[in-house]
């Protein structure tokens, strides 16, 4: 990938520096694309705990969030609403790190978790899960969870030859999914059509009749990965110059690499298992930040807010295109992301960059 | 190969030619016996097995007996694989060749996802249901994800890595609509579900004659295609000094694929990696030359085919593992293995 910075005139920024002699570099316009992000995300969020088959006003939502409600809204709110929108922005934003530091290692716009087959590995244990023994929600995430742990760690193993280059991590993930998704394409033949129809819809992705027990795992996760990752991003930032150049920096590029590439498996399984494969969000929040930031490096904290502002979103649209619980949230991501990737790569193609 | 070459091996390989001919055309000989022990198993193997004498008398005696009614359904199913092997091999063969790409497959580069695509809207959308309206569906998005993956993948200066990305970019979004279109129609999952792994134990001779002259126009194309194929290997400048018209070679080339693609496609549903590596494993032992390797891959193809179905009779025996999994299972590890042995530079 060819400096996307080379175009855009070199910007310092304002730089931080403590009395220890510790400096970092603050990009204005990346805080703001951040906070606004945030701010989006929020919103979205708000909009989507008032919509549904009993519609509750914004302002409402806001009152009631903060413990001021009417008795009747504040179970749908709490109970039925919230932590559905809590799951969507926590897979959202895990997806959107995960992704952006899955593109960032192989060094490839589209190296991304649904690509490489994590996707598909996860969806292997939920469907074990469903087809064979028909097992309960929280056997089904637990599947899921194990597929993707599984799956990235073969795709690891199978692309180290003295280090992880990005092209053989890219090509090897593409290798691996297609076995897996044999394997799963086996396992539906299998099933009988209700377990199959259950299968299709969590394949797809949904966040439909999700609750606390999906927000605990997933929150505990993040708080305790989203940091790692953001203080790793530096030496990730680097390694972009090259391996050679990033070692004479001081960066120990491979232990960095294995450190990010482990939590982004984390995170997206969990994203997966929590919700399903919900398709290109993770290609497409990263490659969206990095535009409206027009920051080089990975962009990892834009891709986050970027990731969950775009699943509930999308979860928003699919409720109000299609009706509440008729298509999951996957559907909307994948026409979208289809879309988006079309166009990616004719211009991608045209900068030669890919 | 031929090209770099120092010319003392060059006057070698001008000097040597009738032995290795020789050589080569008994290997010939050796893979149709083998095909023909592979085609034999085929109608010898599965649920039930039948003797040889059973065997003889269904093909040459048929007397409606329970042998003989096996025998004749293993008989078309034998026939659509061996059919539909040799096209896969070939266009992926002629898919290597024309991208000059050892990891070109029909599958990987998304003309089986645009089949698939194809057939489930002409399935759900325009209530077809015969095999005879899926072959022209399928034949539609095989050539038109075809046609989207060489434009968007690298008609300048094609390399593996943009093509193998182009074409699963494309049959992500496209499995995406699959997946739509399934959740919101039952029928649709219904017959989609046992489609999309690909298996030949649909085949009835009503299938097989539809599909024959695909087979045949695209077989005759792909051979005929062998001379200026190879021209073209040595890159775009020697084969225009030597003659080839790059153009009309690279058209007929991908349609040559796309026509065997969609055809087997549309027969057996999407299979993945026969096209892959059954060429490599040739490529082992004829060299570059394509005059070679596509009437070896056009014989060794259904050997991998037939092996794999026969292989997924006995494995799961009652029942059966259809055959595009049992592929998929075997030819993923090989590509993995040509993915870490080639140098990245080469990629």
């Amino acid at each position: 990938m060819k400096n996307p910075a080379a175009k855009t005139p070199a910007r310092t920024g304002r730089v931080l520096r403590t009395p220890g002699g510790l400096s970092v570099r603050v990009d204005g316009r990346t805080v703001t694309v951040v906070v606004l992000l945030l701010v989006a995300a929020l919103a979205a969020s708000v909009v989507l705990i008032g919509t549904g088959d009993f519609p509750i006003p914004a302002g409402d939502v806001l009152r009631t969030l903060f413990g001021a409600g009417e008795p009747g809204q504040e179970f749908i709110v709490r109970e039925l609403r919230l932590p559905r929108v809590l799951v969507g922005l926590l897979v959202g934003a895990s997806l959107g790190l995960g992704g952006a530091l899955f593109q960032a290692i192989s060094r490839n716009p589209l190296g991304s978790p649904d690509v490489l087959g994590l996707g598909q590995g996860a969806t292997a244990g939920a469907l074990i899960m469903i087809v064979l023994f028909s097992g309960s929600a929280a056997q089904v995430t637990f599947g899921a969870l194990v597929g993707g742990l599984v799956t990235g760690f073969g795709i690891y193993v199978l692309a180290w030859k003295r280090g992880v280059h990005g092209y053989r991590l890219v090509l090897v993930g593409i290798g691996v999914s297609a076995i897996v998704t044999a394997v799963n394409g086996y396992l539906m033949t299998r099933a009988d059509i209700v377990d199959a129809s259950r299968a299709v819809v969590w394949m797809t992705g949904s966040l439909d009749g999700r609750d606390w027990d999906q927000v605990w795992p997933l929150l505990v996760l993040c708080v305790l990965l989203v940091p790692l990752c953001l203080a790793n991003a530096r030496g990730l930032r680097m390694t972009e110059m090259g391996d050679d150049v990033s070692y004479a920096l001081g960066v120990r590029v491979e232990r960095v690499r294995m450190l990010l590439l482990v939590a982004a498996v984390l995170l997206v399984a969990a994203a997966t298992a929590a919700a399903g494969p919900v398709g290109f969000v993770a290609l497409t929040a990263p490659q969206l930040a990095r535009r409206l930031t027009r920051a080089p490096g990975p962009n990892l904290l834009p891709s986050l807010c970027m990731g969950a502002a775009l699943l509930v979103t999308a979860d928003w649209l699919s409720q109000r295109v299609f009706g509440a619980g008729r298509l999951p949230v996957g559907v909307v991501t994948g026409v979208l992301g289809g879309l988006y990737l079309l166009w990616l790569l004719v211009t991608e193609r045209k900068a030669g960059r890919i | 190969m031929l090209v770099d070459s120092p010319p003392e091996a060059r006057a070698q390989t001008v000097a040597a030619p009738p032995d290795r001919r020789v050589i080569r055309a008994a290997g010939l000989l050796v893979s149709v016996l083998v095909l023909a022990c592979v085609a034999v198993a085929s109608l010898v193997i599965g649920a039930k097995d039948l003797s040889l004498a059973q065997v003889w008398h269904g093909l040459f005696a048929d007397s409606g007996s329970y042998g003989d009614v096996v025998v004749g359904e293993r008989l078309s199913r034998t026939v659509l694989g061996l059919l539909a092997g040799a096209a896969l091999g070939l266009s992926g063969a002629v898919l290597q060749a024309l991208t000059r790409n050892p990891l070109a497959d029909p599958g990987l580069l998304g003309i089986n996802a645009g089949a698939s695509a194809a057939v489930v809207t002409a399935v759900t959308f325009l209530g077809v249901t015969s095999l005879s309206g899926y072959v022209w569906f399928a034949f539609l998005g095989a050539a038109a994800v075809g046609a989207l993956v060489w434009f968007l993948g690298g008609s300048r200066g094609a390399t593996p890595v943009r093509l193998a990305l182009a074409g699963t970019a494309i049959s992500a979004a496209l499995y995406g609509y699959l997946q739509a279109v399934m959740i919101t129609d039952q029928a649709a999952l219904g017959t989609m579900r046992f489609w999309t792994v690909g298996s030949l134990s649909s085949a009835d001779s009503g299938t097989i004659v539809q599909v024959l002259p695909f087979f045949a126009v695209g077989t005759v194309l792909a051979l005929a295609l062998a001379r200026p194929l190879n021209a073209l290997e040595m890159g775009d400048d020697t084969a225009r000094a030597l003659g080839a018209h790059l153009t009309r070679t690279r058209a007929l080339a991908m349609l040559a694929a796309t026509v065997l693609c969609g055809a087997a496609t549309a027969a057996c549903g999407p299979i993945v990696f026969v096209g892959l590596m059954v060429p490599h494993v040739v490529r082992s032992f004829t060299g570059p030359d394509l005059r070679w390797i596509l009437p070896y891959a056009t014989v060794l193809s259904p050997v991998l085919l037939l092996g794999a179905d026969v292989l997924g009779r006995i494995v799961a025996r009652p029942s059966e593992l259809q055959v595009g999994i049992v592929t998929a299972v075997l030819g993923g590890p090989v590509f993995i293995h040509l993915v870490r042995r080639r140098r990245t530079a080469q990629l």
